[in-house]
């Protein structure tokens, strides 16, 4: 039971990674019709540039201030990420608003691209992070019961962004411009809203989210340059099964594949459980092709 | 006058090409011959991804997971006749003392061959129903279907003592009795994989000269409106899904015996999606474009992989870009261009002497 509850808490630590990356797609599927499959590499990216900063504050910084890095990471690796996100938007994304399938393609080359690209700059094997010191105890609960902070710390900075993007769209006039594009594009630039602003802005902070889901993945695991891949397939199942646009789909999807998942594997095999958890949301997608939780549209076609 | 034209042309280019691949072993080394044997594999997968892709306008990520399917029925046989009667190395590595029940009738080789198409047709079928008669549409298809790539990969590296793991299943030694390394074995099967390309190939030509073409382009161009005109939108599509997985199967069966292994690492959701870029290089919407794409970007492959390894995939994926961005209707469309140049130019004549007019007759214009 014990062994059961600790393998749920960390269902709910991959639960969090995902919903910080899915955030950002759900957001970006949702207002351009675009599906990144970069976005796992922006992941990557925010990976990476938690091990650099940890590099440098070794090399340049006492050692006292080392659990300082964390602070510095987390603040670079959704900066990094946001600006090349920024980029990517300004140079390719902005000319394939509304043929997903071509994004689809056109993005997986170039998640390609920055693959080789790590491969080139820090080679092929995975590199780890040491986390901060005060993030490596464990909170006792109970008996073999106990949880550590890494976790809890993910956790809460997932609950942060959550709560970070919900204030951004809808208690902010940016939030109401990017809700009004993603209901209705024409309309809103109609009404002076400058669209091409809310797609760079929107898929720079998406970006952003993932690079700060890299960094806090840093933390439980190694980071290499298929880190990307590994969670891309995952991120979009929960975009798919919650539904594009939605922020309480991406919490539903998130939790569904995340928890689910990791309580299919603990009751049969690693492999065995993905089998169940895409047949669970093959299943969900009868009754609800466009997700659970999809944004109503009555255009017959999209 | 037109279309005419255009379909003699990709006949031509068809004809040229299969003539080529037919003459290979003439002026190939062996070496080279074996590996047109695996592209020509690739065109048959390319072909029947064009089918669904192309022509109805279902991206499909996963069809890794059929042509591992028809591979692995295949190579199951093989591995059986290289055992001779006793248990695969693989399975008594991983400690199985007897062969698992569902591995006994693939020491059959017509069950084997009959399996590497039946099952793959069958999954398809069953994905194919589960997912269109549902409505589950565009990218939220692809990327089920990149999940059913990623699934099958975890479950062939997970059960090891049945599938082989990630070494997968490799070291045949006879095919239907036959050295699977005598150079006439090689010709052999080289030119079975010719004859069962060309023979799809005309088959999809023959379907999409017909109604049924017409209604899969109608689903591709709108989906709603060809429902509305009285077509069963879903059936046509779990058809035509199926009907590429029985070409992947086909290939991954005609694979093994040429290449001589199959692993995880050829089925998961990276060759998956590189399969469809062979479709999208060559030229979508044509029979002839991805089976050209699919022996060129192959072929590149295998000379940039021998010479800079690393700059493979920073080639791959700026390719991905500049055809999707630039060229979306592939190599085939390169053809159209001069066309298109003298068109512009014409109209910038047109543009240029009705300005030296200086006549701003609106009507006029417009009747142009």
């Amino acid at each position: 039971m014990e062994l059961f509850l600790m393998q749920l808490f960390n269902g709910i630590s991959v639960s969090s990674i995902l919903l910080m990356a899915a955030l950002g797609l759900a957001v970006t599927f949702g207002l351009m019709g675009v599906i990144n499959m970069a976005h796992g590499e922006f992941l990557m990216v925010g990976a990476y540039t938690a091990y650099i900063v940890q590099k440098l504050f070794i090399a340049y910084l006492p050692a006292g201030v080392f659990d300082a890095y964390c602070i510095v990471a987390i603040l670079l690796s959704f900066l990094v990420a946001a600006v090349l996100g920024f980029i990517l938007e300004r140079l390719v994304i902005r000319r394939l608003y509304g043929r997903a399938a071509d994004s689809l393609l056109v993005t997986w080359g170039i998640s390609l691209i920055l693959q080789q690209a790590a491969r080139s700059i820090f080679g092929s094997p995975n590199v780890g992070v040491k986390a901060p010191s005060f993030l490596e105890k464990s909170l006792r609960i109970h008996g073999m019961l106990s949880l550590p902070y890494k976790r809890i710390f993910i956790l809460i900075l997932a609950v942060f962004c959550l709560f970070g993007v919900y204030w951004l769209m809808y208690r902010t006039r940016q939030g109401r411009n990017i809700r009004a594009v993603m209901q209705n594009r024409d309309m809103a630039a109609a009404l002076g809203v400058n669209t091409g602003r809310i797609d760079s802005a929107t898929f720079a902070i998406g970006s952003g989210l993932a690079g700060l889901a890299g960094c806090a993945l840093t933390w439980i695991g190694a980071i290499g340059p298929t880190l990307g891949t590994n969670y891309i397939v995952d991120t979009f199942m929960t975009v798919v099964v919650g539904g594009a646009g939605s922020l309480l789909g991406s919490v539903f999807g998130a939790g569904f594949i995340g928890i689910g998942g990791t309580a299919f594997e603990f009751f049969t095999t690693a492999s065995i459980g993905k089998v169940l958890i895409f047949l669970c949301v093959i299943l969900l997608l009868q009754f609800r092709p466009k997700g659970i939780f999809a944004v109503k549209n009555r255009a017959l076609e999209d | 006058m037109k279309t005419m034209k255009k379909i003699k042309g990709t006949t031509i280019l068809a004809a040229v090409i299969f003539l080529l691949l037919a003459a290979l072993p003439f002026y190939m080394p062996m070496f080279r011959v074996s590996l047109f044997g695996k592209y020509m594999c690739f065109a048959i997968i390319a072909l029947g991804l064009d089918m669904i892709w192309g022509y109805t306008g279902i991206l499909s990520l996963g069809h890794g997971v059929y042509f591992g399917l028809g591979a692995y029925c295949m190579a199951m046989y093989l591995k059986l006749e290289a055992a001779g009667g006793n248990l695969p190395d693989f399975m008594s590595w991983s400690g199985l003392d007897r062969l698992p029940a569902a591995w006994v009738p693939f020491g059959n080789p017509v069950f084997a061959v009959a399996m590497a198409v039946a099952v793959p047709v069958l999954l398809a079928v069953i994905i194919g129903y589960l997912t269109f008669t549902n409505k589950i549409r565009g990218v939220y298809f692809s990327i089920l279907s990149q999940a059913m790539a990623m699934i099958m990969g975890t479950l062939l590296i997970g059960s090891q003592a049945f599938t082989g793991g990630s070494n997968g299943l490799t070291d045949f030694k006879t095919i239907f009795g036959q050295d699977i390394h005598a150079p006439v074995t090689k010709i052999v099967m080289f030119y079975v994989t010719l004859l069962v390309l060309v023979l799809l190939f005309a088959l999809c030509r023959f379907l999409t000269g017909r109604r049924v073409g017409k209604v899969l382009i109608a689903i591709r161009d709108g989906e709603n409106r060809a429902g509305f005109a009285g077509y069963n939108t879903a059936n046509y599509k779990v058809f035509v899904y199926a009907l590429s997985a029985f070409m992947a199967g086909i290939a991954g069966a005609l694979y093994v015996g040429q290449v001589g292994i199959i692993s995880p690492a050829e089925v998961g959701v990276v060759p998956s999606v590189e399969m469809i870029i062979w479709v999208a290089i060559g030229g979508k919407g044509t029979l002839i474009g991805p089976v050209l794409g699919a022996l060129a970007v192959n072929s590149l492959k295998t000379t940039a992989s021998e010479n800079f390894p690393e700059l493979w995939s920073y080639f791959i994926g700026v390719l991905f870009v500049v055809v999707i961005l630039w060229l979306p209707g592939g190599v085939i469309s390169l053809k159209e261009i001069p066309g298109k140049i003298r068109a512009k130019l014409r109209l910038h004549r047109e543009e240029t002497s009705s300005a030296e007019e200086k006549i701003p007759d609106k009507t006029a214009v417009r009747s142009k």
